[in-house]
């Protein structure tokens, strides 16, 4: 938790000396509290000062990166349990898993490469490599990890128990910071120092909440700074509940052994569709990183689907790409309707237009997330952004007609967008939900009927 | 270390659907909803008391314009309810019928809405699980037909929808009189959540009886809001607001099945796989999210999904 400016107040020397730059030390503890100030501009601070201050500028779930480079994910440093009560920031890493000894593994590796989707103008892809060590033979295994990331170009997560196996591969990529992930809370202390000496994330599983606690304290006592910690290796009603446990402890709490981002393997044994419903559940609630063996596109693009939508941020509304979309199968004759590019907004007029069952183009202008009436108010949704988007879409090329339908909350603005664009207005409904009636009786152009 | 245990003041209201012969009805069996006294499926503060419930959708008029993935598990029934009832009862064995009067539309045909009613009649008759109606979402005709339709399945004790901000009361009036729960709907907003269910109660009519639909938005079609929006009407019920204490509604079929991801076919998208892989579990992956957020009862479309989600739920819930 924050330490208020009076906390901080009273762990400071109370002399007033100024030399901190700041008149008084209530003043002094003020910045620092908002963070306006850092606690080394005073000379004086004592030792248990600095401790109390450091501890309390931790965040509460540490943020650990794995990989190196421009493909290395982040995870961690989240601040809520609730999506609406801020956003989830750093989304949940997919990691799909590569056996060792499988006789698949390089089209499997180069298929994991290959796992990326273009959505709402964002690209979606699987983010690392899990290879599970099986053979025991720290040559092979080290060659295998080497091999992995030449064919998937991705980070990788190092399944293994085995010590000399783990070893021997980061000797090969312990530079692209792998997560070293043994499944025994044996040696902990060996691998703690394993993690220190290549700077690598490591993974404790204790094989309870508890016992991963006790662990991930001994991992940081023997030098591991960067730790995950492993979620339920049980029924997903396990796994749900260790990692609300984790987060609750560690937000509620300040509970630092449980201060880490987590990970968490769907079942091996069950079948893909109950493993990708097992990794929905991972990713909306907490998981760090998500394990699983599913390789498929129909089961990879909705996982990565709703990664996306449960870390959009609530705050800043996604956005559609600003262009020109048909709706149904239109000809030349079509209507075209245009709207913003607040994903909501966008959602309900395109299905409002698909019920209707009239083939369309809608026209979507940037106005920056921002449904109609915010952009009208905003001035993002003006006669000048709808006639520049129009131009700019190419819809005079796909239509006979030059009749674009307006929301009627705008319809304040169809003298200037006529003089702007050269198109004729027709003022639609208020609400989308009006779409489908207006398109089959109100509706006049397109048909050569209002063509004067 | 102290595990943190959440005590929640309140809990969820719990609504039956559905009467066998002893509650005045005739069907085999009911469903009860709610009752959570904690977020969903956190066992160690307290396991859910019923499982959430799964329905499937039948309509009464042959869905030309569905994809081919979500026509072939009731070919031969499409455009006949009794029958689709019946075939779905005997080989996909939902927890309920969602009958959908979508003919009555003006747009879908302009049904006669004693039509609807003697379609509730023989659905009823075909089939013996509880039933949820659902109008054709335009005011006038459903205004129509409710009454009739509530009606034609007095004594069954169904769930009939919706009941919106602005169009509340000919439906409440019929669902008192014949003593039916009320499924109402808004529009992704907490706040008219709530002033529904309070326009409905005003009526005298129980808010014990209503069930909640937010307005589901598929997976990858703004899926976001209604999980938060169900998230946020979920912990306000727990902390005691009586008016938001429903249980909730997923109506995840129809949302998800307008998805592209969804219905389109894999010689348009071959980078997305086989649509009857994918189809059906992008409705499963709308519902999994929904669960997570509070939901209590699922309608369903493909008979995959659903079957799913069952699994699923013994996997959440540990039922080997």
């Amino acid at each position: 938790m924050a330490l208020t400016g009076l906390d901080i107040y009273k762990l400071l020397p109370k002399t007033n000396c100024g030399d901190c730059g700041s008149p008084t030390c209530l003043a002094f503890a003020m910045k620092l509290a908002s963070k306006q100030a850092e606690l080394q501009s005073c000379p004086h601070a004592s030792e248990e000062a600095t401790a109390a201050l450091g501890a309390a500028s931790q965040p509460p779930i540490r943020l650990v990166t794995i990989g190196a480079g421009d493909n290395r994910v982040e995870i961690g440093n989240e601040t809520v349990l609730f999506r609406h009560q801020e956003t989830f920031y750093h989304q949940t890493a997919l990691a799909v898993r590569v056996r060792e000894d499988d006789p698949e593994r390089e089209a499997r590796l180069e298929k994991i490469a290959g796992l990326r989707f273009t959505r709402v103008g964002e690209e979606i892809a699987v983010d690392l490599a899990a290879l599970e060590e099986e053979s025991g033979d720290p040559e092979k295994f080290a060659a295998f990890a080497l091999r992995a990331g030449e064919l998937s170009g991705l980070p990788a997560v190092l399944i293994s128990s085995s010590l000399p196996c783990l070893g021997a591969a980061l000797e090969k990529i312990g530079k692209s910071r792998p997560l070293i992930c043994p499944r025994s809370p044996e040696k902990i202390e060996d691998f703690a120092a394993l993690a220190r000496e290549h700077s690598c994330p490591l993974a404790v599983d204790g094989g309870s909440v508890e016992k991963t606690a006790e662990l991930s304290l001994r991992a940081r006592e023997a030098g591991a700074e960067d730790l995950v910690l492993l979620a339920g290796s049980g029924s997903l009603k396990e796994k749900l509940a260790d990692l609300t446990v984790i987060r609750r402890q560690a937000l509620r709490k300040q509970f630092r052994p449980l201060g880490y981002p987590t990970i968490a393997f769907t079942n091996p044994d069950a079948d893909p569709e109950a493993q990708a419903l097992e990794a929905a559940v991972l990713i909306a609630k907490y998981a760090g990183v998500v394990v699983t063996d599913l390789i498929r596109p129909e089961y990879i693009l909705p996982l990565l689907t709703v990664r996306q939508n449960i870390y959009t941020d609530p705050q800043k509304p996604i956005q559609v790409e600003p262009k020109l979309y048909p709706v149904g199968t239109p000809d030349r004759n079509s209507p075209l309707l245009v709207t913003t590019n607040f994903s909501l907004t966008y959602f309900t007029v395109e299905g409002e237009i698909e019920a209707s069952r009239i083939g369309a183009y809608l026209l979507v202008v940037d106005t920056e997330g921002t449904s109609v009436l915010t952009a009208w108010a905003a001035d993002k949704f003006n006669a000048a952004s709808i006639s520049r988007a129009l131009n700019d879409s190419g819809a005079a090329d796909l239509l006979d007609h030059r009749n674009l339908i307006l929301p009627g909350y705008v319809a304040v603005l169809s003298g200037k967008v006529e003089e702007e664009s050269g198109w004729t207005v027709e003022v639609g409904p208020r609400e989308a939900s009006g779409i489908p009636k207006f398109l089959k009786t109100a509706y006049r152009g397109g048909t050569g009927k209002d063509q004067s | 270390m102290e595990t943190v245990i959440e005590k929640w003041p309140a809990a969820i209201n719990t609504v039956t659907i559905g009467a066998r012969e002893d509650g005045g009805g005739t069907r085999s069996s009911t469903v009860t909803i709610g009752g959570e006294t904690t977020l969903p499926f956190l066992a160690f503060e307290g396991a859910p008391p019923h499982r959430p419930a799964l329905a499937l959708d039948i309509l009464d008029y042959s869905p030309d314009d569905w994809p081919e993935t979500l026509r072939e598990p009731f070919r031969e029934a499409l455009g006949d309810p009794a029958e689709w009832a019946g075939l779905c009862q005997e080989k996909y064995r939902p927890d309920l019928i969602c009958l959908r009067l979508q003919s009555l539309h003006p747009d879908w045909g302009d049904t006669d809405p004693e039509r609807a009613a003697e379609t509730v009649r023989a659905v009823l008759a075909a089939t013996s699980l509880p039933l949820i109606i659902c109008g054709c979402d335009h005011p006038e005709k459903d205004n129509l037909a409710f009454p009739l339709c509530a009606a034609a399945a007095a004594g069954e004790n169904c769930l009939i929808g919706f009941a919106t901000e602005e169009n509340y009361k000919t439906l409440t009036a019929a669902c008192l009189a014949d003593n039916h729960a009320i499924w109402a709907q808004s529009p992704i907003d907490i706040n008219i959540a709530k002033q529904v269910n309070i326009l409905i109660s005003e009526m005298g009519f129980d808010p014990k009886r209503i069930v909640i639909d937010p307005n589901t938005g598929a997976l990858g079609y703004g899926i976001e809001y209604t999980y938060s929006i169900m998230e946020r009407i979920r912990l306000a019920a727990l902390d005691g607001d009586k008016m938001l204490a429903m249980p909730l509604l997923g109506d995840v079929g129809a949302d998800a099945w307008r998805a592209k991801e969804a219905k389109a076919a894999e010689k348009d998208f071959p980078e997305w796989g086989e649509e009857n892989l994918r189809g059906p579990l992008w409705e499963a992956a709308t519902a999994a999210l929904l669960l997570q957020a509070g939901a209590d009862l699922l309608i369903f479309r493909h008979p995959e999904a659903l079957r799913k989600i069952r699994d699923h739920l013994d996997n959440l819930l540990d039922i080997a």
